[in-house]
Order: C-alpha cells, then sequence, then structure tokens
C-alpha cells in the first residue's frame, strides 16, 4: 500500500547539536538520522559539526571520526571503505549510495544523512535487510543444470556468453536500487525490486544455466516482476554504476519473445 | 487479533537490549528522498498527465454532448469553453496530452530494450519536455491560423 507519509512512531524530530572544536576553519554540518531501539522516543536528527581539515575526504570517514572521536553511539554498517562490499550503503545528500565512494565535497551544504529509505530501522543508520534477502532467496541465485559438468574441465563458455554477463556479476547487493524505487516503496511486499531482478537476470543470462524458462516462470506475476515502471532511480542511484533497469527490461523482452 | 495486510510488518518488530519487543520505525523515503531527479520527476508527471488527460476527456464528452443537445446546451458549453478558465484548462490539456504521448513514446523505446543508459535517458527527457512545449504552441497557432 502506498502511504506518502511516515507513521506517527517514525516521524523525525530535532536532536541534539554537537559544535565543531573551537579554531576549527572547515567546518561542515552532518545532520545524521538517529534512533535507539531501547530509549522511547521517535527518531531524531543530530547535527555534528566537524573539522574537515582533520577529517577523510569521504563521508564514511567523516562517520568514522564522528563515532571515534564525538558520539561513540553513533551506529552503521561498514566494512571495506572501498566499495566492495556494499555494507555502508545510506541515503546522503537525497540519494542513495554508499558512504565510502561519497567525496564529502560532492555535497553542498549541510550533509544530511539517513537510512536506506523505507526500511524498518534497527538502530540509527541500519537498516534490516530480512525482506530484500529472503527476495533474493526466492529468485534461487546460483547455477541451475541437470545436465553434469565435464568431468575433465568446468562448464565453458565462450567469450561472448561470458560477456552478457558484464554489468551483472558487479552487483554488491548494496540495495542502494531497490530502496530508491517508489514502485519497491509501496509495493515492495510482492515487488522484488531492481536488485534481486538483477540478479534473476544474471542467472537467465548465463548461457551455462539450464532453468532459463523455470526462472521466467517464478517471474510471470503482476508484481513480482511488473511493477518495474520504469522509473529509472535505480539506475541513477546505483553506486557501481550499473543499469538494473536494462536487466528488467530484458526480462520483459523475454517474456514477450517466448510467447512467440 | 489484527489481520496483517502487509508480509512486511513482520520486520517493523525488533527487540530491545532487555529482550523487550520494539516497533520500529520506517525510515524517511519521499521525506529525505530526491524527488526532482529527472528520473522519478518525468515518471510520476507521466503517471499525473495520464489522469488529467482522463479527466479532461469527460469534458469532452460533454461538449459532444451538448453539440447533440441543440443551441442552448451547445451555447452553454461553449460560453465555458471560451472563457478564461476554460481556454486556460484547454491550453493545459493540449500540454499534458503532448506530455503523455511523447513520454509515453519513450516508453515504448524502453520497451524495446533501448535507451536505457543514464545519459540516453536524460537525453530523452529533455527531447519530451522540449517536444511538449514546442507541440504544445505549434497546435495553437494552428488553432489561431484556423479561428483567423
Amino acid at each position: 500500500m502506498a502511504t506518502f507519509t511516515l507513521p506517527k512512531n517514525s516521524t523525525v524530530g530535532e536532536g541534539r547539536t554537537y559544535s565543531a572544536p573551537a579554531g576549527a576553519k572547515n567546518v561542515k554540518a552532518f545532520k545524521i538520522y538517529r534512533w535507539d531501539p531501547d530509549g522511547g522516543a521517535n527518531p531524531r536528527t543530530d547535527t555534528y559539526e566537524i573539522d574537515l581539515d582533520a577529517c577523510g575526504p569521504m563521508v564514511l570517514d567523516a562517520l568514522i571520526k564522528i563515532k571515534n572521536e564525538v558520539d561513540t553511539t553513533l551506529t552503521f554498517r561498514r566494512s571495506c571503505r572501498e566499495g566492495i562490499c556494499g555494507s555502508c550503503a545510506m541515503n546522503i545528500d537525497g540519494l542513495n549510495t554508499l558512504a565510502c565512494l561519497k567525496p564529502i565535497e560532492d555535497v553542498t551544504g549541510d550533509c544530511r544523512i539517513t537510512p536506506l529509505p523505507h526500511m524498518p530501522v534497527v538502530k540509527d543508520l541500519v537498516p534490516d535487510l530480512s525482506q530484500v534477502y529472503a527476495q533474493l532467496r526466492s529468485v534461487e541465485p546460483w547455477l541451475k543444470a541437470d545436465t553434469p559438468p565435464p568431468p575433465d574441465s568446468e562448464r565453458l563458455q565462450s567469450k561472448e556468453e561470458r560477456a552478457k554477463l558484464d554489468g551483472l556479476w558487479e552487483c554488491i547487493l548494496c540495495f542502494c536500487c531497490s530502496t530508491a524505487c517508489p514502485s519497491y516503496w509501496w509495493n515492495g511486499d510482492r515487488y522484488l525490486g531492481p536488485a534481486v531482478l538483477l540478479q534473476a537476470y544474471r542467472w537467465i543470462a548465463d548461457s551455462r544455466d539450464e532453468h532459463t524458462g523455470d526462472r521466467l516462470d517464478a517471474l510471470e506475476d503482476p508484481f513480482k516482476l511488473y511493477r518495474c515502471h520504469t522509473i529509472m532511480n535505480c539506475t541513477r542511484t546505483c553506486p557501481k554504476g550499473l543499469n538494473p533497469a536494462q536487466a528488467i527490461g530484458e526480462i520483459k523482452k523475454l517474456m514477450v519473445e517466448r510467447q512467440g | 487479533m489484527s489481520k496483517i495486510t502487509d508480509t512486511r510488518e513482520a520486520v517493523m518488530v525488533g527487540r530491545r537490549s532487555d529482550g523487550s519487543l520494539v516497533r520500529r520505525p520506517l525510515s524517511p523515503h519521499l521525506q529525505a528522498y530526491d524527488m526532482m531527479q529527472m528520473t522519478s520527476a518525468l515518471s510520476i508527471t507521466h503517471r499525473i498527465t495520464g489522469v488529467v488527460w482522463s479527466i479532461g476527456l469527460i469534458f469532452l464528452v460533454w461538449w459532444l454532448a451538448a453539440t447533440a443537445s441543440g443551441e442552448a446546451a451547445y451555447n452553454g458549453a461553449m460560453w465555458f469553453f471560451s472563457s478564461f478558465l476554460g481556454v486556460l484548462g484547454l491550453l493545459g490539456l493540449t500540454a499534458v496530452a503532448w506530455y503523455h504521448t511523447l513520454n509515453g513514446i519513450r516508453h515504448l523505446y524502453w520497451d524495446s530494450g533501448r535507451g536505457f543508459d543514464l545519459p540516453t535517458t536524460y537525453l530523452t527527457g529533455r527531447v519530451v519536455l522540449l517536444g511538449t512545449a514546442a507541440l504544445t504552441a505549434l497546435t495553437w497557432f494552428i488553432m489561431f491560423l484556423t479561428w483567423i
């Protein structure tokens, strides 16, 4: 169901302000979404003034600096700090991206940070991803083949067949795209969303997979696939420069082509 | 017992540190996301223009019915359509119809599997916007020529 406003327990209030240290010349304010399950209060926005002269270049550097030096209670996911793990996906300055790949200087004015949109919040910037993971599981994202592989070698692909997987295998499952999609916001209980559909197409497009028909059958559904209205927010926001909208378009084309 | 209508309800329940249950907040969506980017802004405009065009067709039906029901009804309808509000509405409806048609063609282009890359998406989006302005102006220019 499309509900355009936030539930009563989710509206965001004003929080504390942590002022910049005295003498700081290059100050930027980071306005960060906070919610603590142990308190009974609604979410709030805390403001942290950071001296950029004493901070690394990326938004993740600022978050780590805040956690280390200003407020240890700030909670967020991060791991690789180089855009390959997908942990630090969040909404920065109105667009979903990875904090580790987003330069602070690209944000004009205050830097507003909220969790991935329209998700249940575990704490602060950490959303609950159970739903998207369950949806990913539902498309069976692994090789399915009934023919056994040759006893003395791997399943071979031509260079052309392998090239079809470029732009698909690079997905790191950060779910920036799915949570940027208004259609996924309103119908995420049944619509699979761009990230999962890109993964579905990754196996449909794989020449070694022998269950293409079954995979298409599973997606032939008014909601799972066809809630994509080509809004293109997914492609716009993907921090890896991939194109989920195109992958979904290819699935839709295959659906039509197999009708003969 | 209340009925769960959305399976996502299950993940809205979390636990506090002491193990007691707590209802999790929903993270901001429209409140936080930049909805003025070309992609989603043109998409919602497509839907809105579709709705407005449908409503506009009711006025077309009114005009058709009026032409069939005699002079008084026809004069009444024409009084409305030639009033300031009526002309403004028709002008808006022309723009809405052109936008929805042009963006519909853009959607057909996507459906053929083409034009998904971002530069092309932005380019076709700008073409739709400029095309709407140009074709609306052209439509009214031709109408004025035929009236005069």
